[in-house]
């Protein structure tokens, strides 16, 4: 009988789900360093490839265009593991809070 | 008369692709064959092919559960090859990453066990809780799984006095359900009766077999890398080595609600005694040639690495040895059936889960399988060593062979 007590107390709990997506999409918890999907700041890069170098997934390959060498990310093969942020020497790379990484088609998960 | 029947690589009772033969006398098992290598990942020979950075995200996917044992074992194992002693403070925050992740997995196979044996409610009571400590993980690393904090030298992120705050809060509630959870282990019947003299393992046979992690120490001998061989923090943070004199599955669930006790306390420890520094060491990208080999004290048992560096970026070989394999053969030992100690097959999955099976982990095997004459063949050591050798001398390259 000592579930009874724990019964009772989970009785006046409030629900521990929300109604995701629909209603109180603001109420899903992240915690602070949460590893999101990935931005780019093409500006800021200066086309060192340390980050080429340090992504474990090969979803970052290089190109050359006008301006040297500048990298391509695939972001389907991203594994979001932070090392191309933490090598990066100009913080061009930054890891956002977006956890709604879903595409309706291949095309539109490259970030050039 | 006797009857053969498999077990797997697809059954309710296994959680993961391993083939079992039980031969059967009535209701007795009589004889068990285990049939490895269905998961194998190649994982050692695609780290050859990548950097060093590069392997830390790979590593720690060998296990999924015990991913931290797997992250500190390769980056102290690189670390070993440069002789740089990293920070005083990375060694503590890796020690408390460690001993939650001990938390959160033997929670897991506590309830693992419960549902195992139908205590259905057991099993509903402690993953409800592990909640608690998979909250916690997510707060220091960003995630509740994969937790991405170790590097080579040193950890990614530190640990602040809010985040230590609410650590110790999430701590407390954990200390009190686990205590909880022991008094329901040892006073409760059903469990008592299903659980004792269920999958015996004297300490002769632990030691013949070579058994790791909690189930020799359930066989009462005293074994723990981190009290044997301390790395990390370990030297400095205090804490009993569990041992339990049943032999049997209820000493391993013993062993493991202790160790969770004990966790606590360490974590404790190290929050309270944690210097203050820097977290991490930058090191060059290629560390020098040589080998080395580190041990960690996983969830499961003795979690072994073995790397060797030709002076290049990348791993020229990296071995891993996951706990389970040094299990496998004492399993074999408790699931046969020999003088007074009969195993049902009732008790085939509770025995199968008492060793916290991760089978996926330690499939390193190959075996080959010529299917249109039938035959299964596998290569000896000496075989292997002639096979090498003339691989070499093709490439014009004169190998030495011990």
């Amino acid at each position: 009988m000592s579930i009874t007590p724990l019964l009772l107390k989970h009785i006046f709990k409030k629900r521990a789900t929300i109604l995701y997506p629909f209603k109180e999409r603001e109420k899903v918890h992240l915690p602070e360093g949460f590893r999101g999907e990935l931005k780019f700041f093409r500006e800021k890069c200066i086309g060192c490839g340390l980050c080429f170098r340090a992504c474990p997934s090969e979803t970052i390959e290089m190109s050359v265009d006008e301006k040297g060498k500048r990298p391509i990310f695939y972001l389907d093969r991203c594994t979001r593991c932070q090392q191309c942020e933490e090598v990066c020497p100009t913080k061009a790379i930054e890891l956002t809070q977006n956890f709604e990484t879903v595409y309706f088609d291949r095309k539109s998960t490259i970030i050039k | 008369m006797s009857i053969k029947i498999p077990i797997g690589p697809q059954h309710p009772a296994l959680k993961e692709p391993e083939n079992f033969t039980f031969t059967l006398d009535g209701e007795y098992v009589v004889k068990v064959e285990a049939r490895i290598g269905y998961m194998h990942k190649g994982i050692e020979k695609l780290m050859e092919s990548k950097n060093y950075i590069q392997n830390i995200p790979l590593v720690e996917r060998i296990c999924g559960i015990c991913n931290v044992a797997h992250t500190i074992c390769y980056a102290q194992n690189v670390e070993y090859l440069y002789e740089k002693p990293i920070p005083r403070r990375a060694e503590f925050i890796r020690v408390i990453i460690e001993e939650l992740n001990r938390i959160h997995s033997h929670l897991l196979w506590i309830g693992i066990a419960a549902h195992l044996v139908g205590f259905d409610s057991f099993f509903m009571y402690t993953w409800r809780d592990r909640e608690v400590v998979m909250d916690l993980i997510e707060l220091l690393t960003g995630n509740r799984v994969s937790t991405a904090l170790m590097t080579i030298g040193g950890v990614r992120r530190d640990i602040d006095d809010s985040k230590a705050y609410k650590l110790r809060k999430g701590l407390d509630i954990l200390e009190e359900r686990t205590k909880y959870y022991k008094k329901i282990a040892e006073d409760e019947k059903s469990l008592l009766v299903r659980l004792r003299d269920i999958g015996r393992l004297t300490p002769a046979e632990a030691i013949k077999h070579s058994a790791v992690g909690p189930t020799i120490r359930a066989s009462n001998i005293k074994v723990d890398v981190r009290a044997d061989d301390p790395y990390a923090a370990h030297d400095e943070v205090p804490f009993n080595v569990i041992t339990y004199d049943t032999c049997d599955v209820f000493g391993r669930l013993m062993v493991r609600i202790d160790e969770t006790l004990e966790s606590i306390n360490m974590v404790r420890y190290c929050l309270d005694h944690m210097p203050s520094g820097p977290i991490r060491i930058r090191l060059p990208n290629a560390p020098p040639p040589g080998e080395s080999v580190s041990r960690v004290e996983a969830p499961r048992g003795e979690d072994i690495h073995y790397v060797k560096s030709n002076g290049t970026d990348k791993p020229y070989r990296y071995k891993v040895r996951a706990p389970t394999l040094g299990n496998l053969s004492a399993l074999i030992e408790m699931l046969t059936s020999k003088g007074d100690y009969l195993v049902h097959v009732a008790d085939i999955p509770v025995v199968l889960g008492g060793i916290d099976p991760c089978m996926c982990c330690m499939d390193r095997s190959v075996k080959f399988i010529d299917p249109v004459k039938g035959k299964e063949w596998s290569l000896t050591w000496e075989q292997l060593k002639l096979y090498a050798k003339r691989k070499w001398e093709k490439e014009g390259i004169k190998a030495k062979c011990p």
